[in-house]
């Protein structure tokens, strides 16, 4: 058992974006970082997905070999509201995903991230296929969501039902999120915000007292009113709400639900030069995960880009470094 | 996301058939992190000089393709890739003025997975060259 490094190359989207790296830069780059495992959004990096031409395949596992890396993961999507005037039916829901386990073999992956708004229902009668192509389905646990939130729990008694090592979870670590990111703060200031109410959010994020959101978009608590008492923006409620999703999950209950677990996401917002996240506190909870026997990647998710790319230069590269360099110190690599 | 790079300035000019200014086109990039089918590109608006563009006025180049804005709700197969710069053009005899034009740009993307969906939005002062 050993816990394995990777990276999501959605970490490199601001430099793929402003096409300053291609698919095939980014790859040598993260070749040259030392990092052993690839995730991709085929969405975000492959033009065309869901089709995947031979030939495309064929240049993925030539850059593969290239560069000595590892095919891991594919974080899919399903666009259930594609379609005008109706959703898509259970049965079209699973022929997508379907699409999707067929399209990460042909990658040779070998976990799908299953975005978290799948239900248990859709998941359980694909596990035979998944099995077939050697692809687990691993949904996505993902602030403000938990191991112990409702969908969650479903899925969990569902998983120990069905006893399909296909059927599974990937854990982003952003649930772990002790400190309100500064980078966030620091937007919030530059988008308008009134320093005291970004003040407010940032004290009230640390000390645990800021009003939460059960599930992710779906604004259930009165974080608005607040702001708008406080003298806030229409704007600065949508700030709000977006930028401090995150949650400081309880890690103590990380060993039990180890066994149901089989990628992590690795999510990063800020890393400092001296190695550490400003704050995400990688060190509390890494030695669980050791100890607990999480076989598999943590692959690194820098989501820092989207809160400083107003204003300042991205260096995707240097913060995924940084990354591993950390990562390497809590896994006792050289 | 991506907010600030929506309004690609590069592509800002008037455009021309049978030796005719019909109109103006403008590059644009949508602001989120995956290529999506058009039909999830929601409601655009464009505005120049405080004055929002009438729909039936646009139509979007994407991936080699023009599409009518009115259209793109139709279009569950053609997408619109990561970081891809679309061509928008606004019919408008006789097309803009040379000199300095303020450009805004809301966007509506319809992503599943967040409710209501989200906005970005950008807003460039550009020069139309003579």
């Amino acid at each position: 058992m050993t816990i394995k490094r990777g990276v999501s190359l959605y970490s490199f989207q601001e430099e793929y974006f402003l096409r300053k790296m291609s698919l095939e830069d980014i790859l040598a780059t993260v070749a040259k970082l030392g990092i052993q495992g690839v995730e991709i959004i085929p969405d975000q990096m492959i033009p065309g997905y869901p089709v995947i031409t031979d030939e495309f395949a064929k240049r993925w596992h030539g850059w593969m070999d290239k560069y000595g890396l590892t095919p891991v993961c594919i974080d899919m999507f399903l666009d259930w509201n594609k379609f005008k005037g109706r959703v898509m039916s259970d049965d079209e829901r699973r022929d997508s995903i379907t699409r999707d386990i067929l399209n990460a073999n042909k990658l040779g992956c070998t976990v799908i991230r299953v975005i978290h708004d799948v239900s248990p229902a859709i998941l359980e009668p694909l596990a035979p296929i998944a099995e077939k192509n050697n692809v687990k389905l691993a949904l996505e646990i993902h602030a403000p969501s938990y191991y112990t939130s409702p969908l969650e729990q479903e899925l969990m008694a569902m998983f120990d039902r069905v006893k399909s090592p296909y059927l599974c979870f990937t854990l982003d670590l952003g649930v772990f999120c002790k400190k309100l990111p500064r980078v966030v703060v620091q937007r919030f200031v530059r988008d308008g915000m009134k320093q005291e109410i970004a003040d407010y959010l940032e004290t009230a994020y640390n000390d645990g007292t800021l009003p939460h959101d059960n599930e992710l978009g779906k604004r259930s608590s009165n974080l608005g009113d607040i702001v708008l008492s406080m003298g806030g923006r229409e704007q600065d409620v949508m700030l709000a709400y977006m930028g401090t999703h995150m949650i400081y999950a309880d890690s103590s209950v990380l060993p039990q639900y180890i066994p149901y677990t089989s990628h992590i996401h690795g999510k990063f917002y800020e890393m400092l030069p001296d190695y550490t996240e400003y704050s995400v506190p990688y060190d509390e909870f890494m030695p669980i995960l050791l100890k607990g026997g999480y076989d598999g990647y943590i692959d690194s998710e820098y989501e820092g880009n989207r809160w400083i790319q107003d204003a300042f230069e991205v260096d995707s590269t240097e913060q995924v470094r940084r990354h591993h360099v950390m990562l390497k110190r809590l896994l006792g690599e050289a | 996301m991506f907010d600030r790079y929506m309004i690609v300035g590069e592509e800002f000019k008037n455009v021309k058939s049978g030796g005719e200014v019909t109109g103006f086109q403008l590059g644009l990039r949508l602001p989120y992190y995956r290529g999506v089918v058009l039909s999830l590109v929601g409601d655009m608006v464009i505005k120049v000089d405080g004055e929002q563009v009438p729909l039936e006025d646009m139509s979007v180049t994407v991936g080699g393709k023009t599409f009518p804005l009115s259209g793109l709700v139709k279009e569950t197969v053609s997408k619109w890739e990561f970081g891809d710069i679309g061509i928008l053009t606004v019919k408008k005899p006789g097309g803009l003025k040379p000199g300095e034009h303020k450009v805004e740009y809301s966007q509506h993307m319809k992503i599943s997975y967040v409710p209501n969906g989200f906005w970005g939005s950008d807003e460039k002062t550009l020069h139309l060259a003579a």
